[in-house]
């Protein structure tokens, strides 16, 4: 568990050295994460070190908002103000979102012959 | 000052009082989750928060002192955004197989949930800290509080919006695709991921499990797009 640790901390650390370094708009997490493709997509040996500790992280992904959203105590008063708008926002975009990206997927998958599998 | 005084003030002044609130009420909301057959409705995450603002107000704790302990869990965001990099990786294949629908839809649908959460927000007066802070909620969790904090806004406040988006889309996605007559499976899967990210992914799951595959993609394809795009779009709001 050590070593998987310690290799996913490094590629955290260099996306967040190279992120704050250039200025990105990618968080050094995500930058992190597309390094960790490229790495594990050349070495199967690392995919299969950094997998089961992965693997458990991402299984309790949720537990992680936790700490964060505990921190709806400290915007009550915003939340309050703005809670109509929010609500709207919210709910609109989403669903919006949802059936914007279904027919684009569909259409797009239609006009370029690509079928599902299933 | 009594003993269980003094305890309580030493327990208070340490992390290991909060760090173990936040493990046992997630515990909790993990039970209730299963027991109500993994509704929607009954997200942990929801229902930790719940259990642990009613303590922290009854106990008149401030949140800064609840972080101290709970950094700790806080912290792990960060190296389980690059953890994601595991099932993106295994789902390479999938992804160049359908990758022109992918990408249509990525775009659409990002700038969709950007662009529509901004403007209605802006219109019902949203402050700009506010509209930094819901400008990355369809983004996966971790990396919308990145970008929240990158934009200004209140990463705290972020986390509470995404975690409703992905409620909603998850309580509305089946019903309201169902309703459009969208069957392909990995369209439907895809925009959810998109704009609902884990929760939503959780329970495209539940209905098919190439909805659910294409759902993960999509919310992690989702993350990257939405770190370029919020910037860009939020400054047309401000």
């Amino acid at each position: 568990m050590v070593p998987a640790l310690s290799i996913i901390f490094v590629f955290q650390l260099v996306g967040e050295v190279i992120s704050r370094g250039l200025h990105l708009p990618l968080p050094g997490p995500v930058l992190g994460m597309l390094g960790m493709v490229v790495a594990i997509s050349a070495s199967e040996k690392l995919r299969d070190l950094i997998r089961p500790v992965a693997q458990g992280l991402l299984a309790h992904l949720s537990l992680l908002f936790v700490p964060a959203g505990v921190g709806v105590v400290a915007h009550m008063p915003t939340l309050m103000a703005h809670g109509p708008a929010l609500a709207i926002a919210l709910v609109v975009s989403t669903l919006l979102a949802i059936v914007v990206g279904a027919i684009a997927f569909s259409l797009a998958a239609k006009l370029v012959g690509s079928v599902s599998d299933d | 000052m009594t003993d269980a005084a003094l305890i309580w003030s030493y327990l208070t002044s340490q992390p290991l009082l909060w760090l173990t609130a936040t493990l046992l009420a997630y515990w909790a909301g993990d039970r209730l989750f299963q027991l109500s057959r993994r509704n929607p409705l009954a997200n942990p995450v929801v229902i930790a928060v719940i259990l642990l603002a009613t303590l922290l107000i009854s106990t008149g704790t401030a949140y800064a002192d609840y972080f101290e302990g709970a950094q700790f869990v806080h912290f792990m965001l960060g190296p389980a955004t690059v953890c994601l990099a595991i099932p993106l990786q295994a789902n390479l294949k999938a992804i160049r197989k359908a990758l022109v629908p992918i990408l249509v839809a990525l775009v659409a649908g990002s700038f969709t949930a950007v662009a529509s959460a901004l403007a209605i927000a802006k219109l019902l007066g949203a402050d700009d800290m506010l509209l930094a802070s819901l400008a990355p909620k369809s983004a996966t969790a971790p990396v919308a509080i990145g970008i929240s904090e990158a934009l200004g806004g209140q990463p705290t406040l972020t986390a509470v919006l995404v975690l409703l988006t992905g409620m909603i889309g998850a309580v509305f996605v089946t019903p309201m695709l169902n309703a459009l007559g969208l069957r392909d499976w990995r369209a439907r899967g895809f925009a959810t991921g998109v704009a609902a990210h884990g929760i939503g992914t959780a329970r495209a799951f539940q209905v098919h499990d190439t909805a659910g595959a294409f759902a993960s993609i999509g919310m992690g394809l989702n993350a990257v797009l939405t770190a370029f795009m919020a910037p860009l779009v939020l400054h047309l709001f401000l």
